[in-house]
């Protein structure tokens, strides 16, 4: 029993209240008890991060010890992996908090905004924390409808639209989930992850195996914006105020699509290899599909929205290669490696991503527009903005010495060691497409023009916004830190065993 | 068996309506039906037959019970479906209200 692990939850969930009820009485209490609760949160993951040390954690809601090894209450469970994607939750939280304490004053009702904020925090800790279905669904739901609202918090009409499409396509996928946990439920009689993976392998039923997989890839998918998925994230990634895209963009759709496809096809389904080739060939499409989408854009924030669909395709295609590494039995070492790059790749988006819309805001918070065509010199006057936007392009492009380098650079190396050459190649070419996207971006956004054209001149953004936007910028460049041996074993490699270990994860929650 | 197809069958006439549907409020009502389909669905699963109330009588061990777990769940996913219904009411109405009109032809600006 780890006493700390519901706290992730509680906390945010607490201060969600607490805004509503004094930020009524007291002015300016809301923006920094957020920033000062998502400060709280990052020390206690850093904390964990430090001690968990490859072990599994797990909290038994209730103390319902199990009987006879099989799990009765709720278990909410710490191990390896997902304390790096609470890392990059609290951190990326964090920093757009403090940003939305400059930008969010051009909204109204301040008080609602930080309390949803919270709100979908404490929905995506507990998405990560949970270690059963029914539980993934409830936080999952909690996360999803504060980023409804927060998408809509503009109140106009693009807002508003963009807000109805993503809920729309975001209750199909929720009822396909809910669906699918139904199968699950309907043939193991049990919700938690742990214990159906040992249901799972007592045996089970090809075609209803199947199927069961495929609504839960599906539902999952849509939240993640996998290509034939995509639809909502452009249009809802750019709608809503810039540090909720960023946190959208950055963590979100990671958070409650890509670890959870993860964590589900690794941990609980046993490996086969047509899913994995399923879930490889989703990954590779939207790739390459993502940057062609983007290329011909002109507003800054579909060009990014459209880059995360692009990005996150290396994620699934990385990990999707590990997993048909290991459904056929071979090179065990490799499939590692593959699964490795999928996860490095995933940190390092959520920094240059999260960096890059608090950029995207930044320029549209001093001249108002998010249009290149109409944007240019603005080097000069803004140049805090234009040298962070520098590094968080060229990280994004894979340029060394920052950490997208590094991570695209173990995905290709893995691609090559399994023999997946086109996918090597395509992600060679989807990444020099990248770097001319973002090259149009800096050249028409900070270049062009000797300085900015209209009246009246844009001056550097204020404190609060400065400050996110360098430590992410640092953070970009400490995290390629992680791939050196000596970091690298204490943080990545751990996670690659929980997930590459068939029966680990399940053993150990489960106390066999 | 064919109470389960029609649970099916039921959450695909949703998901025809929410794609085909032009007014925004049919939109809402073909997203309640998959729901509550999804529910149904639920419902079934924790029914056995000449099963009873879970309720433990000492006295007459040997009974058949029907399984309360999904009774449960559906109750949680029946309160997160009526937030989902609101927030999407909301927004419709504030719709409304910009653009006077519920036809997602004529309010249609973004394109994917």
């Amino acid at each position: 029993m780890n006493p700390l692990i519901p706290l992730f939850v509680i906390i945010p969930l607490a201060a969600a209240f607490l805004i509503m009820i004094i930020g009524r009485f007291i002015r300016d209490f809301n923006k920094y008890f957020t920033s000062l609760v998502l400060l709280l949160l990052v020390c206690l993951t850093l904390w964990s991060l430090l001690k968990i040390d490859g072990g599994v954690s797990v909290y038994k809601v209730g103390g319902w010890e199990p009987d006879n090894y099989i799990p009765i209450g709720i278990y909410m469970v710490l191990d390896s992996f997902n304390i790096i994607i609470l890392c990059i939750i609290t951190i990326v939280g964090f920093l757009s908090a403090v940003y939305s304490i400059s930008y969010i004053k051009r909204y109204t009702s301040e008080n609602y905004f930080y309390s949803l904020y919270c709100l979908m925090i404490a929905g995506m800790n507990g998405v990560v924390l949970s270690g059963d279905l029914f539980n993934i669904f409830v936080f999952l739901e909690i996360s999803v409808i504060s980023a409804y609202a927060l998408v809509a918090f503009g109140v106009e009409k693009n807002e508003l639209e963009a807000s109805f499409k993503y809920q729309v396509l975001g209750g199909i996928a929720s009822f396909l989930i809910l669906f699918g946990i139904g199968f699950i439920y309907w043939k193991t009689k049990t919700l938690n992850i742990a214990d159906i993976r040992v249901a799972f392998t007592s045996g089970y039923d090809k075609k209803f195996y199947l199927f069961a997989q495929l609504l839960i890839l599906s539902g999952f998918g849509l939240k993640a914006a996998i290509i034939p998925f995509h639809a909502w994230l452009p249009d809802a990634h750019s709608s809503a105020p810039s540090p909720i895209s960023a946190m959208l963009s950055g963590v979100l759709i990671k958070a409650v699509g890509i670890y959870v496809i993860i964590r589900l096809f690794f941990n609980m389904f046993a490996i086969t290899e047509n899913i994995a080739v399923l879930i490889t060939t989703l990954g590779t499409l939207s790739m390459v599909v993502g940057v062609f989408l983007a290329i011909g854009q002109w507003d800054i924030k579909r060009l990014l929205a459209y880059h995360s669909i692009s990005q996150m395709g290396y994620v699934v295609m990385s990990a999707g290669a590990g997993m048909i590494l290991i459904a056929r039995g071979v090179k065990p070492e490799v499939a590692s490696l593959a699964i490795a790059g999928g996860i490095f790749h995933l940190v390092n988006h959520a920094a240059f991503k999260g960096l890059l819309f608090l950029n995207a805001g930044a320029i549209e918070y001093r001249t108002g527009t998010r249009d290149l065509r109409e944007m240019g010199g603005l080097a000069k006057s803004m140049p805090a903005t234009s040298a962070t936007s520098f590094v968080a392009s060229m990280s994004i492009s894979g340029i060394p010495p920052f950490n997208g380098f590094f991570s695209k650079l173990v995905i290709i190396i893995a691609a090559v060691m399994a023999k997946f050459y086109l996918l090597a190649a395509l992600a060679v070419i989807v990444s020099i497409i990248t770097l001319a996207s973002f090259l149009k971006f800096q050249r028409y956004a900070f270049y062009d023009k000797p300085e900015y054209p209209k009246e009246p001149k844009p001056k550097e953004v204020p404190f609060p916004m400065v400050f996110s936007m360098v430590i992410l910028s640092i953070v970009c460049l400490l995290l390629s830190l992680l791939i050196f041996p000596g970091i690298r074993e204490t943080v990545l490699t751990p996670a690659i065993d929980i997930l590459t270990d068939p029966l680990k994860y399940s053993n150990s929650i489960l106390g066999i | 068996m064919i109470t389960y197809l029609m649970c099916f069958a039921l959450f695909l006439v949703g998901l025809y309506g929410a794609i085909t549907m032009r007014n925004l409020v049919k939109i809402a009502i073909s997203m309640s039906i998959m729901e509550f389909s999804t529910f149904l669905f639920f419902a079934l699963l924790g029914y056995v037959e000449d099963g009873v109330a879970p309720i433990v009588n000492p006295d007459d061990p040997a009974k058949i019970y029907v399984d309360p777990l999904p009774q449960a769940l559906v109750l949680t996913a029946i309160v997160i479906g009526l937030a989902t219904t609101a927030l999407m009411m909301a927004v419709i109405i504030r719709l409304y209200r910009k653009c006077g009109t519920f036809d997602i032809r004529e309010i249609r600006n973004l394109r994917g």
